[in-house]
Protein backbone atom coordinates (compact mmCIF):
# COMPACT_ATOMS: atom_id res chain seq x y z
CA UNK A 1 0.00 0.00 0.00
CA UNK A 2 1.46 3.07 -0.98
CA UNK A 3 1.42 6.21 1.32
CA UNK A 4 -0.94 8.16 -0.63
CA UNK A 5 -3.27 5.52 -0.15
CA UNK A 6 -2.59 5.07 3.35
CA UNK A 7 -3.05 8.46 4.34
CA UNK A 8 -6.55 9.66 2.32
CA UNK A 9 -9.01 10.36 4.80
CA UNK A 10 -12.42 8.82 5.19
CA UNK A 11 -15.11 11.15 4.93
CA UNK A 12 -18.79 11.17 6.47
CA UNK A 13 -20.98 11.44 3.83
CA UNK A 14 -24.92 11.10 4.98
CA UNK A 15 -27.19 13.45 2.64
CA UNK A 16 -26.54 16.73 4.02
CA UNK A 17 -22.99 16.32 3.61
CA UNK A 18 -22.27 13.93 0.28
CA UNK A 19 -23.22 17.22 -1.94
CA UNK A 20 -20.62 18.47 -0.18
CA UNK A 21 -17.74 16.34 -0.36
CA UNK A 22 -18.91 15.85 -4.04
CA UNK A 23 -18.15 19.54 -4.58
CA UNK A 24 -15.09 19.47 -3.51
CA UNK A 25 -13.88 16.40 -5.61
CA UNK A 26 -15.05 18.63 -8.67
CA UNK A 27 -13.18 21.40 -7.05
CA UNK A 28 -15.59 23.75 -5.54
CA UNK A 29 -16.37 24.74 -1.83
CA UNK A 30 -20.21 24.63 -1.22
CA UNK A 31 -21.49 27.39 1.22
CA UNK A 32 -25.47 26.49 1.91
CA UNK A 33 -27.62 29.69 1.22
CA UNK A 34 -31.51 30.47 1.61
CA UNK A 35 -33.56 31.47 -0.51
CA UNK A 36 -36.22 32.55 1.39
CA UNK A 37 -33.83 34.61 4.13
CA UNK A 38 -30.77 35.18 2.03
CA UNK A 39 -28.16 34.60 4.50
CA UNK A 40 -25.77 31.67 4.21
CA UNK A 41 -24.58 29.41 6.77
CA UNK A 42 -21.93 26.99 7.88
CA UNK A 43 -21.69 23.78 8.03
CA UNK A 44 -24.76 23.02 5.41
CA UNK A 45 -28.32 22.33 6.53
CA UNK A 46 -31.35 21.14 5.21
CA UNK A 47 -33.42 23.75 6.82
CA UNK A 48 -32.08 27.30 7.29
CA UNK A 49 -30.63 27.90 11.23
CA UNK A 50 -31.35 31.91 10.83
CA UNK A 51 -35.07 31.58 9.46
CA UNK A 52 -35.82 28.01 9.17
CA UNK A 53 -36.88 27.56 5.77
CA UNK A 54 -36.73 24.32 4.23
CA UNK A 55 -35.69 26.62 0.94
CA UNK A 56 -31.94 26.17 0.80
CA UNK A 57 -29.32 25.49 -1.80
CA UNK A 58 -25.48 24.86 -2.30
CA UNK A 59 -23.55 27.48 -3.65
CA UNK A 60 -20.09 28.13 -4.89
CA UNK A 61 -18.19 29.82 -2.61
CA UNK A 62 -14.87 32.22 -3.95
CA UNK A 63 -12.83 30.16 -1.63
CA UNK A 64 -11.17 33.29 -0.51
CA UNK A 65 -10.78 34.22 2.94
CA UNK A 66 -9.05 35.48 6.22
CA UNK A 67 -7.38 33.14 9.12
CA UNK A 68 -9.89 34.04 12.28
CA UNK A 69 -7.86 31.94 14.37
CA UNK A 70 -5.65 28.91 14.41
CA UNK A 71 -3.02 26.40 16.70
CA UNK A 72 -0.77 24.24 15.92
CA UNK A 73 -0.98 20.51 17.62
CA UNK A 74 2.75 20.10 18.44
CA UNK A 75 2.33 17.25 19.75
CA UNK A 76 1.60 15.29 16.25
CA UNK A 77 3.62 13.81 14.14
CA UNK A 78 3.92 15.70 11.87
CA UNK A 79 2.32 19.31 13.61
CA UNK A 80 -0.47 20.06 11.86
CA UNK A 81 -2.72 23.62 11.79
CA UNK A 82 -6.03 23.59 12.83
CA UNK A 83 -7.93 27.03 11.96
CA UNK A 84 -10.71 28.97 11.87
CA UNK A 85 -11.08 30.80 8.27
CA UNK A 86 -13.34 33.20 7.19
CA UNK A 87 -14.91 33.20 3.94
CA UNK A 88 -15.30 35.98 1.93
CA UNK A 89 -19.08 35.49 1.89
CA UNK A 90 -19.21 36.25 5.69
CA UNK A 91 -19.13 32.77 7.20
CA UNK A 92 -16.36 30.91 9.06
CA UNK A 93 -15.34 27.14 8.81
CA UNK A 94 -13.09 24.63 11.05
CA UNK A 95 -10.51 23.64 8.42
CA UNK A 96 -6.69 23.13 8.09
CA UNK A 97 -3.87 25.20 6.80
CA UNK A 98 -1.39 23.41 4.75
CA UNK A 99 1.95 23.80 2.43
CA UNK A 100 2.69 26.83 5.22
CA UNK A 101 6.04 27.48 6.96
CA UNK A 102 4.09 26.78 10.34
CA UNK A 103 5.43 29.52 12.05
CA UNK A 104 4.47 32.44 9.75
CA UNK A 105 1.00 31.80 9.91
CA UNK A 106 -0.86 34.64 11.33
CA UNK A 107 -4.48 35.44 12.42
CA UNK A 108 -5.80 38.19 9.14
CA UNK A 109 -3.25 36.19 7.05
CA UNK A 110 -5.40 35.93 3.24
CA UNK A 111 -5.59 31.90 2.58
CA UNK A 112 -7.52 30.52 -0.57
CA UNK A 113 -9.04 27.06 -0.21
CA UNK A 114 -7.15 23.56 -2.06
CA UNK A 115 -8.35 20.61 -2.07
CA UNK A 116 -7.20 16.75 -0.57
CA UNK A 117 -8.07 13.88 -2.25
CA UNK A 118 -10.48 11.48 0.38
CA UNK A 119 -11.44 7.90 0.11
CA UNK A 120 -14.46 7.24 -1.96
CA UNK A 121 -14.00 9.63 -4.83
CA UNK A 122 -14.40 12.47 -2.69
CA UNK A 123 -12.59 15.66 -1.29
CA UNK A 124 -11.68 17.93 1.70
CA UNK A 125 -11.32 21.71 1.24
CA UNK A 126 -8.36 23.13 3.34
CA UNK A 127 -6.63 26.51 2.92
CA UNK A 128 -2.93 27.54 2.36
CA UNK A 129 -1.63 31.16 1.99
CA UNK A 130 -3.32 33.64 -1.06
CA UNK B 1 -40.77 30.84 39.47
CA UNK B 2 -37.58 32.09 41.12
CA UNK B 3 -35.59 30.07 43.30
CA UNK B 4 -33.79 32.34 45.30
CA UNK B 5 -33.68 30.92 49.14
CA UNK B 6 -36.54 28.55 48.22
CA UNK B 7 -33.44 25.14 48.46
CA UNK B 8 -30.66 24.25 50.37
CA UNK B 9 -27.03 22.10 49.85
CA UNK B 10 -27.01 20.09 53.01
CA UNK B 11 -24.35 17.90 51.48
CA UNK B 12 -21.60 17.05 49.71
CA UNK B 13 -18.74 14.96 48.88
CA UNK B 14 -15.57 14.66 47.33
CA UNK B 15 -14.42 11.43 46.26
CA UNK B 16 -10.95 11.30 47.56
CA UNK B 17 -9.21 9.10 44.87
CA UNK B 18 -7.69 10.36 41.49
CA UNK B 19 -6.96 7.01 39.93
CA UNK B 20 -9.66 4.41 40.62
CA UNK B 21 -8.24 1.10 38.91
CA UNK B 22 -9.95 -1.36 41.60
CA UNK B 23 -13.12 0.46 41.48
CA UNK B 24 -16.15 0.58 38.58
CA UNK B 25 -18.06 3.64 37.41
CA UNK B 26 -21.48 2.71 39.07
CA UNK B 27 -19.42 1.82 42.34
CA UNK B 28 -17.78 5.45 42.56
CA UNK B 29 -21.16 6.68 41.86
CA UNK B 30 -22.72 4.68 45.14
CA UNK B 31 -19.56 5.40 46.99
CA UNK B 32 -19.85 9.15 46.45
CA UNK B 33 -23.95 9.07 47.19
CA UNK B 34 -23.06 7.76 50.65
CA UNK B 35 -20.58 10.67 51.37
CA UNK B 36 -22.66 12.88 50.34
CA UNK B 37 -25.73 11.53 52.33
CA UNK B 38 -23.67 10.82 55.12
CA UNK B 39 -22.37 14.56 54.90
CA UNK B 40 -26.11 15.96 54.78
CA UNK B 41 -27.04 13.33 57.70
CA UNK B 42 -29.82 11.82 55.50
CA UNK B 43 -30.18 7.82 54.43
CA UNK B 44 -30.55 6.52 51.07
CA UNK B 45 -34.36 5.95 51.38
CA UNK B 46 -35.19 10.11 52.06
CA UNK B 47 -33.76 10.55 48.53
CA UNK B 48 -37.00 11.64 46.05
CA UNK B 49 -35.18 13.07 43.45
CA UNK B 50 -31.56 12.11 41.21
CA UNK B 51 -29.70 13.93 38.56
CA UNK B 52 -27.03 12.29 36.95
CA UNK B 53 -25.38 13.76 33.44
CA UNK B 54 -23.87 11.45 30.56
CA UNK B 55 -21.46 10.02 32.53
CA UNK B 56 -23.38 8.12 34.50
CA UNK B 57 -23.38 4.19 32.24
CA UNK B 58 -26.07 2.84 30.72
CA UNK B 59 -29.37 5.13 31.14
CA UNK B 60 -28.42 7.30 33.49
CA UNK B 61 -30.57 7.57 35.94
CA UNK B 62 -32.36 4.29 35.70
CA UNK B 63 -29.98 1.96 36.23
CA UNK B 64 -27.89 4.25 38.84
CA UNK B 65 -31.94 4.11 40.98
CA UNK B 66 -31.53 0.60 40.35
CA UNK B 67 -27.94 -0.39 41.04
CA UNK B 68 -28.10 2.21 44.11
CA UNK B 69 -30.90 1.10 45.59
CA UNK B 70 -33.00 4.53 45.58
CA UNK B 71 -36.62 3.39 46.14
CA UNK B 72 -38.62 6.57 46.78
CA UNK B 73 -37.46 8.76 43.79
CA UNK B 74 -40.23 10.52 42.43
CA UNK B 75 -38.45 13.21 40.30
CA UNK B 76 -35.52 12.38 37.55
CA UNK B 77 -32.92 14.52 35.39
CA UNK B 78 -30.18 13.44 33.29
CA UNK B 79 -29.94 16.80 31.50
CA UNK B 80 -26.10 15.98 29.72
CA UNK B 81 -24.11 19.99 28.80
CA UNK B 82 -20.70 18.40 29.24
CA UNK B 83 -18.17 19.49 32.44
CA UNK B 84 -21.14 22.17 33.29
CA UNK B 85 -24.05 18.98 33.69
CA UNK B 86 -23.78 19.61 37.46
CA UNK B 87 -24.19 23.32 37.65
CA UNK B 88 -27.18 23.01 35.39
CA UNK B 89 -28.63 20.12 37.78
CA UNK B 90 -28.46 22.35 40.73
CA UNK B 91 -30.45 24.60 39.14
CA UNK B 92 -32.57 22.01 38.33
CA UNK B 93 -32.64 20.85 41.34
CA UNK B 94 -33.49 23.95 43.18
CA UNK B 95 -36.60 24.75 40.44
CA UNK B 96 -37.91 21.05 41.36
CA UNK B 97 -37.84 21.65 44.93
CA UNK B 98 -39.37 25.31 44.24
CA UNK B 99 -42.17 23.76 42.65
CA UNK B 100 -42.66 21.12 44.78
CA UNK B 101 -41.83 17.79 42.84
CA UNK B 102 -39.20 16.50 45.57
CA UNK B 103 -37.52 17.28 48.94
CA UNK B 104 -34.06 15.50 48.91
CA UNK B 105 -32.19 15.46 45.75
CA UNK B 106 -29.38 13.62 45.14
CA UNK B 107 -26.50 14.53 42.35
CA UNK B 108 -24.07 12.23 41.46
CA UNK B 109 -20.68 12.67 39.04
CA UNK B 110 -17.84 9.69 38.68
CA UNK B 111 -15.16 9.24 36.16
CA UNK B 112 -12.07 6.85 35.32
CA UNK B 113 -10.61 8.04 32.46
CA UNK B 114 -6.88 7.33 33.72
CA UNK B 115 -8.02 3.69 34.67
CA UNK B 116 -9.97 3.28 31.40
CA UNK B 117 -6.82 4.47 29.56
CA UNK B 118 -4.75 1.82 31.80
CA UNK B 119 -7.33 -1.17 30.64
CA UNK B 120 -7.12 0.06 27.17
CA UNK B 121 -10.83 0.89 26.59
CA UNK B 122 -11.49 3.54 23.66
CA UNK B 123 -11.85 7.00 24.96
CA UNK B 124 -15.35 8.53 25.08
CA UNK B 125 -16.73 8.22 21.82
CA UNK B 126 -18.18 11.23 20.01
CA UNK B 127 -21.22 10.22 17.80
CA UNK B 128 -20.89 10.35 14.70
CA UNK B 129 -24.15 11.23 14.02
CA UNK B 130 -23.65 14.97 15.62
CA UNK B 131 -24.53 17.34 12.78
CA UNK B 132 -21.23 18.80 13.28
CA UNK B 133 -18.92 15.54 12.61
CA UNK B 134 -18.35 15.61 9.77
CA UNK B 135 -17.42 19.14 8.70
CA UNK B 136 -15.05 19.04 12.10
CA UNK B 137 -13.80 15.94 12.71
CA UNK B 138 -11.76 15.79 9.71
CA UNK B 139 -9.28 18.30 10.54
CA UNK B 140 -8.46 16.80 13.50
CA UNK B 141 -10.26 18.86 16.14
CA UNK B 142 -8.82 17.55 19.78
CA UNK B 143 -9.98 19.52 23.60
CA UNK B 144 -6.43 21.52 23.74
CA UNK B 145 -6.33 22.90 20.29
CA UNK B 146 -10.00 24.10 20.21
CA UNK B 147 -9.45 25.85 23.27
CA UNK B 148 -5.88 27.29 22.21
CA UNK B 149 -7.72 29.00 19.39
CA UNK B 150 -9.91 30.98 21.95
CA UNK B 151 -6.64 31.79 23.56
CA UNK B 152 -4.95 32.87 19.98
CA UNK B 153 -8.10 34.73 19.20
CA UNK B 154 -8.50 36.78 22.50
CA UNK B 155 -4.51 38.05 22.55
CA UNK B 156 -4.66 39.16 18.92
CA UNK B 157 -7.96 41.28 19.96
CA UNK B 158 -7.01 42.30 23.10
CA UNK B 159 -3.10 41.72 23.71
CA UNK B 160 -3.48 39.71 26.15
CA UNK B 161 0.23 37.41 26.92
CA UNK B 162 0.94 33.98 27.93
CA UNK B 163 2.49 35.48 31.47
CA UNK B 164 -0.95 36.60 31.94
CA UNK B 165 -2.31 33.27 31.26
CA UNK B 166 0.34 31.35 33.92
CA UNK B 167 -0.78 33.66 36.76
CA UNK B 168 -4.13 31.49 36.49
CA UNK B 169 -2.37 28.62 37.33
CA UNK B 170 0.25 29.98 39.83
CA UNK B 171 -2.77 31.01 41.53
CA UNK B 172 -4.57 27.52 41.31
CA UNK B 173 -0.73 25.99 42.75
CA UNK B 174 -0.48 27.76 45.97
CA UNK B 175 -4.32 26.84 46.79
CA UNK B 176 -3.37 23.17 45.88
CA UNK B 177 -0.48 22.82 48.14
CA UNK B 178 -2.38 22.78 51.19
CA UNK B 179 -5.06 20.42 49.58
CA UNK B 180 -3.85 16.77 50.68
CA UNK B 181 -5.89 14.71 47.75
CA UNK B 182 -4.80 16.93 45.09
CA UNK B 183 -3.04 15.29 42.07
CA UNK B 184 -0.66 18.23 41.47
CA UNK B 185 0.62 19.94 44.78
CA UNK B 186 3.89 22.20 43.52
CA UNK B 187 3.60 25.68 44.13
CA UNK B 188 4.49 26.62 40.16
CA UNK B 189 5.69 29.84 38.55
CA UNK B 190 4.93 32.09 35.41
CA UNK B 191 8.16 31.09 34.82
CA UNK B 192 7.56 27.55 34.78
CA UNK B 193 3.91 27.87 33.26
CA UNK B 194 5.58 29.42 30.15
CA UNK B 195 8.54 27.43 29.85
CA UNK B 196 6.40 24.44 30.04
CA UNK B 197 6.27 22.24 26.64
CA UNK B 198 3.78 23.93 24.23
CA UNK B 199 0.81 21.54 23.46
CA UNK B 200 -1.51 23.65 20.96
CA UNK B 201 -0.26 27.32 20.60
CA UNK B 202 -0.03 29.37 22.62
CA UNK B 203 -1.22 27.13 25.32
CA UNK B 204 1.28 25.09 27.37
CA UNK B 205 1.47 22.05 29.29
CA UNK B 206 0.82 23.90 32.27
CA UNK B 207 -1.91 25.96 31.13
CA UNK B 208 -3.97 22.27 30.97
CA UNK B 209 -5.82 20.82 33.49
CA UNK B 210 -5.30 17.62 35.05
CA UNK B 211 -6.73 14.06 33.49
CA UNK B 212 -8.11 12.15 37.06
CA UNK B 213 -10.45 9.88 38.08
CA UNK B 214 -13.15 9.51 40.90
CA UNK B 215 -16.08 12.04 41.01
CA UNK B 216 -18.64 14.05 44.17
CA UNK B 217 -21.77 14.35 45.05
CA UNK B 218 -24.24 17.42 45.90
CA UNK B 219 -27.65 16.49 48.46
CA UNK B 220 -30.21 19.60 48.02
CA UNK B 221 -32.68 19.73 50.31
CA UNK B 222 -36.13 21.84 50.86
CA UNK B 223 -35.85 24.62 53.40
CA UNK B 224 -38.19 22.44 56.23
CA UNK B 225 -36.03 19.39 55.90
CA UNK B 226 -32.67 21.60 55.64
CA UNK B 227 -33.98 23.41 59.11
CA UNK B 228 -34.61 19.58 60.66
CA UNK B 229 -30.66 18.71 60.42
CA UNK B 230 -27.55 19.66 61.93
CA UNK B 231 -25.45 19.98 58.68
CA UNK B 232 -24.29 23.95 57.94
CA UNK B 233 -26.70 24.85 55.20
CA UNK B 234 -25.55 26.74 52.21
CA UNK B 235 -28.76 29.03 50.22
CA UNK B 236 -29.02 28.53 46.39
CA UNK B 237 -29.50 32.11 45.53
CA UNK B 238 -29.84 31.96 42.13
CA UNK B 239 -28.53 30.22 38.66
CA UNK B 240 -28.39 30.46 35.10
CA UNK B 241 -27.18 28.26 32.11
CA UNK B 242 -27.11 28.64 28.47
CA UNK B 243 -25.94 27.20 24.99
CA UNK B 244 -23.16 28.95 22.91
CA UNK B 245 -22.09 27.64 19.50
CA UNK B 246 -20.63 28.95 16.45
CA UNK B 247 -23.96 30.57 15.34
CA UNK B 248 -24.49 29.16 12.20
CA UNK B 249 -21.00 30.49 11.14
CA UNK B 250 -20.89 33.98 13.13
CA UNK B 251 -17.78 32.47 15.06
CA UNK B 252 -16.47 34.47 17.73
CA UNK B 253 -14.07 32.97 20.27
CA UNK B 254 -13.31 35.77 22.92
CA UNK B 255 -16.47 35.21 24.77
CA UNK B 256 -18.29 32.07 26.39
CA UNK B 257 -21.88 31.26 27.58
CA UNK B 258 -21.49 32.90 30.61
CA UNK B 259 -21.89 36.34 28.87
CA UNK B 260 -25.87 34.97 29.17
CA UNK B 261 -25.70 32.01 32.34
CA UNK B 262 -24.10 34.69 34.44
CA UNK B 263 -26.38 37.89 34.64
CA UNK B 264 -29.39 35.69 35.06
CA UNK B 265 -27.65 34.27 37.85
CA UNK B 266 -27.40 37.64 39.36
CA UNK B 267 -30.61 38.55 38.56
CA UNK B 268 -31.87 35.83 40.45
CA UNK B 269 -29.92 36.34 43.76
CA UNK B 270 -30.40 39.95 43.57
CA UNK B 271 -26.33 40.26 44.27
CA UNK B 272 -23.64 41.82 41.88
CA UNK B 273 -19.80 40.93 41.07
CA UNK B 274 -18.65 43.32 44.08
CA UNK B 275 -20.72 40.85 46.66
CA UNK B 276 -18.68 37.93 45.48
CA UNK B 277 -16.37 36.80 48.26
CA UNK B 278 -15.34 33.43 46.43
CA UNK B 279 -15.39 32.28 43.14
CA UNK B 280 -14.88 28.99 41.31
CA UNK B 281 -14.30 29.31 37.98
CA UNK B 282 -14.28 25.99 35.41
CA UNK B 283 -10.84 25.65 34.70
CA UNK B 284 -10.08 22.86 31.88
CA UNK B 285 -7.36 25.86 31.00
CA UNK B 286 -6.34 29.17 31.84
CA UNK B 287 -8.15 30.67 28.79
CA UNK B 288 -11.14 29.31 30.13
CA UNK B 289 -11.42 31.22 33.61
CA UNK B 290 -9.99 34.16 31.71
CA UNK B 291 -12.67 34.72 29.20
CA UNK B 292 -15.29 33.45 31.92
CA UNK B 293 -14.11 36.25 34.30
CA UNK B 294 -14.73 39.04 31.73
CA UNK B 295 -17.88 37.44 30.95
CA UNK B 296 -19.58 37.29 34.11
CA UNK B 297 -18.33 40.73 34.50
CA UNK B 298 -15.56 40.46 37.12
CA UNK B 299 -13.91 43.06 34.73
CA UNK B 300 -13.97 44.52 31.21
CA UNK B 301 -14.00 42.05 28.19
CA UNK B 302 -10.09 42.32 26.95
CA UNK B 303 -8.95 43.27 30.73
CA UNK B 304 -8.86 39.60 32.01
CA UNK B 305 -5.46 39.25 31.78
CA UNK B 306 -4.49 42.09 33.62
CA UNK B 307 -7.21 40.93 35.91
CA UNK B 308 -5.67 37.87 36.57
CA UNK B 309 -2.30 38.72 37.00
CA UNK B 310 0.34 39.29 40.12
CA UNK B 311 -1.50 36.67 42.30
CA UNK B 312 -5.10 38.46 42.19
CA UNK B 313 -6.86 35.26 42.31
CA UNK B 314 -5.06 33.73 45.14
CA UNK B 315 -6.50 33.97 48.37
CA UNK B 316 -5.85 36.16 51.08
CA UNK B 317 -3.73 37.89 48.52
CA UNK B 318 -5.78 39.09 45.77
CA UNK B 319 -9.03 40.69 45.17
CA UNK B 320 -11.17 37.50 43.93
CA UNK B 321 -10.18 34.18 45.53
CA UNK B 322 -11.00 31.51 43.33
CA UNK B 323 -10.97 27.46 42.94
CA UNK B 324 -8.62 27.44 46.35
CA UNK B 325 -9.18 23.41 46.23
CA UNK B 326 -6.41 23.89 43.65
CA UNK B 327 -8.95 23.70 41.26
CA UNK B 328 -9.21 21.39 37.69
CA UNK B 329 -5.14 23.16 37.05
CA UNK B 330 -3.95 21.27 40.21
CA UNK B 331 -6.83 19.29 42.10
CA UNK B 332 -9.24 17.47 40.42
CA UNK B 333 -11.10 17.32 37.10
CA UNK B 334 -12.95 14.01 37.86
CA UNK B 335 -14.16 12.37 34.38
CA UNK B 336 -13.16 15.16 32.54
CA UNK B 337 -15.89 16.91 34.17
CA UNK B 338 -15.28 19.88 36.87
CA UNK B 339 -18.39 21.17 36.97
CA UNK B 340 -19.16 19.11 40.48
CA UNK B 341 -16.20 19.84 42.05
CA UNK B 342 -16.61 23.79 41.25
CA UNK B 343 -19.71 23.43 43.42
CA UNK B 344 -18.19 21.51 46.29
CA UNK B 345 -15.42 23.89 46.62
CA UNK B 346 -18.00 26.97 46.95
CA UNK B 347 -19.81 25.28 49.63
CA UNK B 348 -16.97 24.16 51.36
CA UNK B 349 -16.03 28.45 51.45
CA UNK B 350 -19.86 29.48 52.44
CA UNK B 351 -19.13 26.76 55.11
CA UNK B 352 -16.41 28.18 56.75
CA UNK B 353 -14.95 24.35 55.99
CA UNK B 354 -12.27 25.43 53.23
CA UNK B 355 -8.67 24.52 54.16
CA UNK B 356 -7.60 27.20 56.84
CA UNK B 357 -4.79 28.06 54.88
CA UNK B 358 -7.31 29.66 51.69
CA UNK B 359 -10.45 29.99 53.87
CA UNK B 360 -12.02 33.20 52.88
CA UNK B 361 -12.78 35.67 55.99
CA UNK B 362 -16.62 36.33 55.69
CA UNK B 363 -17.88 33.94 53.06
CA UNK B 364 -21.16 34.93 52.69
CA UNK B 365 -21.48 34.61 49.09
CA UNK B 366 -19.74 32.91 46.35
CA UNK B 367 -20.31 31.95 43.02
CA UNK B 368 -20.08 28.32 40.87
CA UNK B 369 -19.22 28.47 37.08
CA UNK B 370 -19.26 25.58 34.61
CA UNK B 371 -18.32 25.42 31.02
CA UNK B 372 -19.30 22.15 29.20
CA UNK B 373 -18.11 21.17 25.41
CA UNK B 374 -15.68 23.05 23.68
CA UNK B 375 -14.94 27.09 24.62
CA UNK B 376 -13.43 26.95 20.57
CA UNK B 377 -17.07 25.51 19.49
CA UNK B 378 -20.10 24.23 21.16
CA UNK B 379 -20.58 24.88 24.91
CA UNK B 380 -22.66 24.61 27.69
CA UNK B 381 -22.16 27.22 30.51
CA UNK B 382 -23.89 27.53 33.59
CA UNK B 383 -23.43 29.58 36.62
CA UNK B 384 -25.25 29.22 40.40
CA UNK B 385 -24.64 31.95 43.59
CA UNK B 386 -24.47 30.14 46.74
CA UNK B 387 -24.85 31.96 49.97
CA UNK B 388 -24.91 31.82 54.10
CA UNK B 389 -28.12 31.43 56.02
CA UNK B 390 -28.28 35.09 56.19
CA UNK B 391 -27.29 35.95 52.54
ZN1 LIG C 1 -33.12 31.56 5.97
Amino acid sequence: MSTEQKNKINLVANSESKPYWEGAAKGQLLIRTCNACGKAHYYPRTICPHCFSEDTAFVEASGNGVIYSYSVTRQAKPPYVIAYVTLDEGVSMLTNIVDCEIDKISIGQKVKVKFNEAEDGYALPVFTSA
Amino acid sequence: MGINGKSYIVGIYEHPCRAALDKTLPQLHAEIAKGALADAGLSKDDVDAYFCAGDAPGLGPINMIEYMGLNNVRHMDSTETGGSSYIVHVNHAAQAIAAGHCNVALITLAGRPVADAKEGKPVRYYNQQAPDFPFEMPYGPNVTNMYAMCAMRHMYEYGTTSEQLAWIKVAASHHAQYNEHARLRDVVTVEDVVNSPMIADPLHRLDCCVITDGGGGIVMVSPEVAKSLKRTRVKVLGAGEAPKHLAAGQVDLTYSGARWSGPKAFAEAGVTTADIKYASIYDSFTITVLETLEDLGFCKKGEGGKFVSDGNLISGVGKLPFNTDGGGLCNNHPGNRGGMTKVLEAVRQVRGEAHPKVQVRNCDIALAHGTGGLLGSRMGSATVILGNEDA
